[in-house]
């Protein structure tokens, strides 16, 4: 089982090893490991809560630690969904839960978290939404699960987990104009498939890694659940210790602690990313390995009905600004609807005081509040049979986002942006 | 036990169960949309006892174990697949909901083959064609989860003791 006994481990493995009381950890070895924080949201949090209230515990473990987020189906679609808010609400007011966030404050989680300070370097966090493995951008250990663990986690501040092998991609270079972390992930899930990285770490590495800003990094480690992996992670640097003290907390008070992987770390297999070989990528219908570059796509002329700009993928400061640069004096095509949703309510305002939501109204685009909504086929932009979006969300499956007969094409801000304007999947260099 | 049901690689939880379902409260009522956007008669017709036999990467995507629970819900007794998404794969054994990793039985069964499955062997038996393949073992530490029932149980056990 033990397979490596030099004790050399990975920055993933190094974490988890000082959270759960061991000087080395291999992979395959089952630990359970103390949590940072334990998320939830108004999906999983009320399976969460019922499963919670089975355990026969009366209080979550840390009430500073568990962190609730109404932003799926909220503002409340429908009287459904506003009995699982509701449910989400009382369990946080019952147990005195200190980070529970009301809509008007409350943003995309993944947007949200990290922007509120309320996730930092070094930290294990476990959250009931798949796309939790986003945190690994601070250089956090942080994965999805289920509610059951969600619920296990906010009575005991544990969680077993495998330890993951791992993936090493050494980033060489910087990113060409209007090439973006989303590029760079969708690039690397076409390359190694949607079970490429199953169980293991997406470890992210190399000098091409300062040329990344924050925003870039948390698309990458967004997405890395979508090539299967356990978790994706970034190193720190000048610019993620930047981000985290630009982003204190209120709530709380936090530490970043920094891990590095040890030079003669073990991975199963090393890629090299040139960054200044990427163009713009296009995952097609139905799975977001199914690839192509921007180039091959605009030949194909492939007609949409609507473009979404968001999600916990694309919602931040930069697609934003993306989005405005490539709008600003131009229309949406007739015949295309534009939703723009930014992440959380302080990017909402920085588009507002940064004259881009002026830019986005007057473009004749959709500007909403911050939520999940159009990226699951929840609400806020439900596609009908037959109809087409391209959307930086990060999911193509059928009937993500509506009829299983509407398709779903990934793409980067920009290339979305500039899709909207056309009316067909367009390079954004060309317009 | 049942009758088999067979899909292909990269099920992902929106096709088990499609978000516009998950503001539904009720697991019976949830249960009624399984599998439903890749095969509208799966839920009028399975049956307690049959079996899921799909390719790899089963129940990728989305971290809602209203994934595992709408099949436990619907009487399904075990999904045979080569590999699983690990959040699906955390969440059925949280749930206590039996998986097995063979890629020799994904293989070799049919749709509507009838299934036995021996859990404390990991031998599934296909009466169909008479055959018997063997599951991948399961680590320590998930048969004791199962044995346990799940993790409400096994967190009842740790916090009482």
């Amino acid at each position: 089982m033990n397979n490596n006994m030099s004790g050399s481990m990975t920055m993933t493995q190094k974490i988890l090893a000082a959270h759960s009381g061991h000087d080395h950890v291999y992979p395959g070895m089952f630990i359970e490991a103390d949590l940072d924080v334990v998320l939830a949201n108004d999906i999983t949090g009320p399976v969460a809560i019922k499963e919670f209230d089975r355990m026969g515990v009366d209080k979550v473990f840390d009430c500073e630690k568990v962190v609730l987020t109404p932003d799926h189906f909220t503002p409340n679609k429908d009287i459904k969904a506003a009995e699982l808010a509701k449910e989400l609400r009382d369990f946080a007011r019952e147990k005195g839960i200190v980070n529970y966030f009301e809509v008007g404050r409350v943003g995309i989680e993944h947007a949200f978290l990290p922007e509120q300070g309320l996730v930092t370097a070094g930290e294990v966090i476990i959250g009931a939404d798949s796309h939790t493995c986003t945190y690994g951008a601070l250089g956090a250990f942080s994965t999805g699960v289920g509610s059951t663990d969600a619920a296990a986690g906010m009575a005991m501040g544990k969680a077993w987990f495998r330890v993951p092998a791992a993936i090493k991609f050494e980033l060489v270079g910087a990113l060409p104009t209007w090439v973006s972390g989303k590029d760079v992930i969708l690039h690397i899930i076409g390359m190694i498939g949607v079970d490429g990285a199953l169980y293991k770490s997406m470890e992210f590495a190399g000098p091409g890694v300062a040329a990344l800003s924050m925003d870039d990094r948390f698309a990458i480690a967004n997405m890395a659940i979508e090539a299967g992996a356990k978790n994706g992670i970034f190193p720190v640097d000048e610019k993620t210790l930047a981000y985290i003290a630009a982003h204190p907390a209120s709530t709380m008070t936090k530490t970043p602690v920094i891990y590095e992987a040890d030079a003669d770390a073990e991975y199963e297999s090393i890629y090299t990313i040139d960054l200044s070989a990427l163009r713009p990528t296009i995952s097609f219908p139905s799975l977001p390995d199914n690839t192509k570059t921007v180039g091959e796509a605009a030949a194909l002329k492939i007609r949409i009905d609507q473009s979404v700009i968001g999600s916990c993928t694309n919602g931040r400061l930069e697609d934003m600004e993306v989005a405005a640069q490539i709008l600003k004096g131009r229309k949406v095509a007739d015949g295309v609807r534009c939703i723009i949703v930014p992440g959380t309510q302080e990017i909402f305002l920085d588009c507002v005081k940064n004259g881009w939501a002026e830019i986005f109204v007057e473009a004749g685009a959709v500007l909403s509040t911050p939520t999940c909504g159009p990226c699951l086929g929840g609400h806020m932009g439900v596609l009908a049979a037959g109809e087409r979006a391209i959307a930086t969300t990060n999911r193509n499956f059928v009937g993500r986002m509506g009829h299983i007969t509407s398709e779903v094409y990934l793409a980067s801000p920009a290339v979305a942006a500039a899709s909207a304007v056309t009316g067909v999947i367009t390079d954004p260099a060309g317009l | 036990m049942g009758k088999a049901y067979k899909y292909g690689a990269n099920v992902d939880t929106d096709v088990i169960i499609p978000a516009r379902y998950l503001n539904i409260a009720d697991p019976t009522e949830l249960a009624k949309h399984a599998m439903e956007d890749i095969d509208a008669d799966f839920a009028k017709t399975v049956a307690p006892g049959d079996v899921i036999v799909a390719g790899s990467n089963f129940g990728s995507g989305s971290s809602r174990e209203h994934a595992p629970l709408v099949l436990k819900v619907a009487g399904v007794a075990a999904v045979i697949a080569p590999s699983y998404a690990r959040i699906f794969y955390r969440n059925a054994f949280n749930i206590g909901f039996p998986i097995l990793e063979s890629a020799e039985a994904a293989e070799a069964i049919d749709a509507g083959d009838e299934i036995n499955i021996d859990f404390a062997e990991g031998v599934i038996i296909n009466e169909t064609k008479g055959e018997t393949y063997k599951a991948e073992p399961l680590p320590e530490f998930m048969s004791k989860l199962i044995e346990c029932g799940g993790l409400v149980e096994y967190v009842r056990t740790v916090t009482t003791t």
